[in-house]
């Protein structure tokens, strides 16, 4: 079964061309990363499948074209986590993740105990649960993330959407948030979709990579596929080195110096 | 965290009948206040007599309470209710704890459309506050074009934009007076000023067209909520966001028109008393919406007390008694914001 579709999908923003012909499956169950230089569309490939940015071509989400869902139906299917949340306001952390289960509740309705109970699963899910009367601003990056995602997992959708969930992380809380995620999709069979600007993490984590260059998919497939040297140089325009790691057999993709090895 | 009346961990259910019935019972006894004190004061037990028809009270306090002082009490509960509500819902719009109609220079837009109306010699309802509507949303309409295009980005500039806009309001309102006859002008300048003396029962109707208005905005506490977390947030989360947007802005608009017609200018009302409620019950909206009302409307009650007793001869309007409180707690917070 497939999670979402996309075919034949351009976006502009004004005049300028951000997204062409693109075409992607993502089956239900997958962790696919989208990796690529800055700039090539990644994020606004991401908020296309969201249905936040208007564009041309069709994507389905579950079979169904994603124009027919409304707003509310859409977030019980998907949800999104950003890049950043604003925390000007001081909600609570447990009041954050029950925010996830608005789309589940009628205008007037309040959130009874089934959704108390949703909300403090998904806390303990991501280990959040000891903060939940902190604010949102009090919490280091690590835990805001946590947070966020655990407010996704509260929506009780099929697919997650992820923007460089782990940007600004240090590498053993980039570590934590990706095994959260390979654990909500081994476990509840979530598919996964996650931008990514970090080769490694996404060589170790993504089932399937998407390469992006220039507004256009680049290359599609295996870690072993995809990240290629000849590929790698094309689309970032560096020397690139890509090993296989002694533990585990990973690949392990470094850019070298222009200097380093002539 | 912090303060003890933050029990979040309460069920929202019971911290909402909490609130209300502690902010009821400020309202109350605010109203009571606001009928027993003045000039001659009447009795708490006398006031309640006359409201509710018993026994036979004395024919110059029925007067007095009556005709006096419970079209004032009425007028500043309403216009507290519509001024601290319609702060709170630009400051889930515009994402800032700072913005309030009156700063924004949307009420200044009201003011000008109301000028224009009554000078025009136009009916109270629906001519002048037709044209006060008109005014607002017109300032309001600019101000959203400015923030949309990026150019005021930040949340300073956004501020920024709106004191300008609402200087510029000013500068229209002076002109429009000095074209005006020398009977108009006094009758304008007090209401400009925010007077809740001139208001009588038979204009009791006019304030139930805010009605709808409140109605709407409570209903749209939840989606309000999620407002707060930017656009994307609240879009994936199930709002949609255009049509929420759409409808805050056309019901607060049209409610705070309302009452500007019939008060003036009071401003800040909307920056003190949903400020002081977020520190109390925290960010949600469920909370804020309808504490804000109740609140509010105790608030201007009680500045319109002060207004009225605190001269030695007569009095001065309410406006006065809000900014001297308000513009402060401004200053204050905007000093915070900066460390």
């Amino acid at each position: 079964m497939t999670a979402v579709t996309v075919r034949g999908l351009n976006l502009y923003y004004g005049q300028r061309q951000i997204l062409t012909e693109i075409a992607l499956e993502v089956l239900a169950g997958e962790f696919l990363v989208i990796i690529g230089p800055n700039g090539t569309g990644k994020t606004s490939l991401l908020k296309a499948m969201a249905g936040l940015l208007p564009a041309s071509g069709t994507i389905e989400i579950l079979g169904q074209p994603l124009a027919g869902y409304g707003r509310r139906l859409l977030a019980r299917e998907l949800a999104v986590v950003p890049q950043l949340t604003p925390s000007d306001f001081p909600f609570t952390v447990a009041e954050t993740v029950l925010m996830g289960r608005s789309p589940h509740l009628g205008l007037l309705e309040l959130e009874g105990a089934e959704d108390h109970r949703l909300a403090r699963q998904a806390m303990a899910f991501t280990e959040v649960s000891h903060l939940a009367d902190r604010r949102l601003d009090e919490l280091s990056g690590g835990e805001r993330q946590r947070v966020i995602i655990a407010r996704a997992i509260c929506q009780g959708p099929r697919i997650i959407l992820l923007d460089e969930p782990t940007a600004s992380l240090d590498p053993a809380h980039q570590v934590r948030i990706l095994d959260l995620l390979e654990k909500l999709r081994r476990e509840q069979g979530m598919t996964v979709i996650m931008v990514s600007h970090d080769l490694n993490l996404a060589a170790m984590y993504g089932g399937r990579l998407v390469l992006m260059s220039e507004g256009r998919i680049a290359a599609v497939g295996r870690p072993a596929e995809v990240l290629t040297v000849a590929r790698l140089e094309a689309c970032y325009g560096c020397r690139m080195e890509v090993v296989r790691s002694e533990v585990g057999g990973q690949l392990r993709v470094h850019p070298l110096a222009a200097v380093i090895g002539g | 965290m912090g303060c003890p009346l933050r029990i979040e961990t309460w069920p929202i259910g019971r911290r909402l009948l909490l609130a209300l019935l502690v902010l009821g019972g400020l309202l109350a006894l605010a109203i009571l206040l606001g009928l027993s004190l003045g000039s001659s004061p009447i009795g708490f037990g006398e006031v309640l007599d006359i409201l509710t028809g018993r026994g036979t009270p004395d024919p110059t306090a029925l007067a007095i309470v009556r005709q006096i002082r419970l079209p004032r009490v009425v007028l500043a509960a309403v216009t507290g209710a519509t001024l601290a509500l319609g702060g709170l819902v630009f400051q889930a719009l515009l994402r800032n704890p700072l913005a309030e109609p009156y700063i924004l220079g949307v009420s200044g837009g009201s003011a000008i459309g109301a000028i224009v109306g009554m000078l025009a010699g136009l009916a109270p309802f629906p001519g002048v506050a037709g044209a006060a509507f008109t005014g607002s949303s017109l300032v309001l309409l600019l101000l959203l074009l400015l923030s949309g295009r990026g150019m005021l980005a930040s949340r300073d500039a956004l501020l920024l934009g709106g004191v300008m806009l609402n200087a510029f309001c000013g500068a229209v309102i002076m002109f429009l007076i000095s074209l005006s006859s020398r009977e108009e002008v006094r009758h304008i300048l007090f209401w400009l000023m925010g007077d809740l003396s001139m208001f009588t029962p038979a204009q009791f109707p006019l304030l139930l067209a805010v009605l709808p208005s409140f109605l709407l905005i409570l209903a749209l506490a939840r989606p309000m909520n999620l407002l707060l977390l930017g656009r994307d947030n609240a879009a994936t989360l199930g709002v949609n966001v255009r049509l929420v947007n759409g409808l805050l802005l056309g019901a607060t608009t049209l409610m705070v028109s309302l009452v500007v017609c019939q008060a003036g200018l009071i401003g800040f009302v909307g920056l003190v008393v949903p400020h002081v409620l977020r520190l109390l019950l925290g960010a949600d909206h469920r909370l804020l919406a309808p504490a804000s009302m109740l609140g509010g409307a105790s608030y201007l009650i009680l500045c319109d007390l002060l207004a009225r007793s605190l001269p030695a001869q007569g009095e001065m309007p309410v406006g006065i008694v809000t900014a001297l409180v308000g513009a402060p707690l401004f200053i204050f917070l905007l000093w915070r914001a900066r460390r």
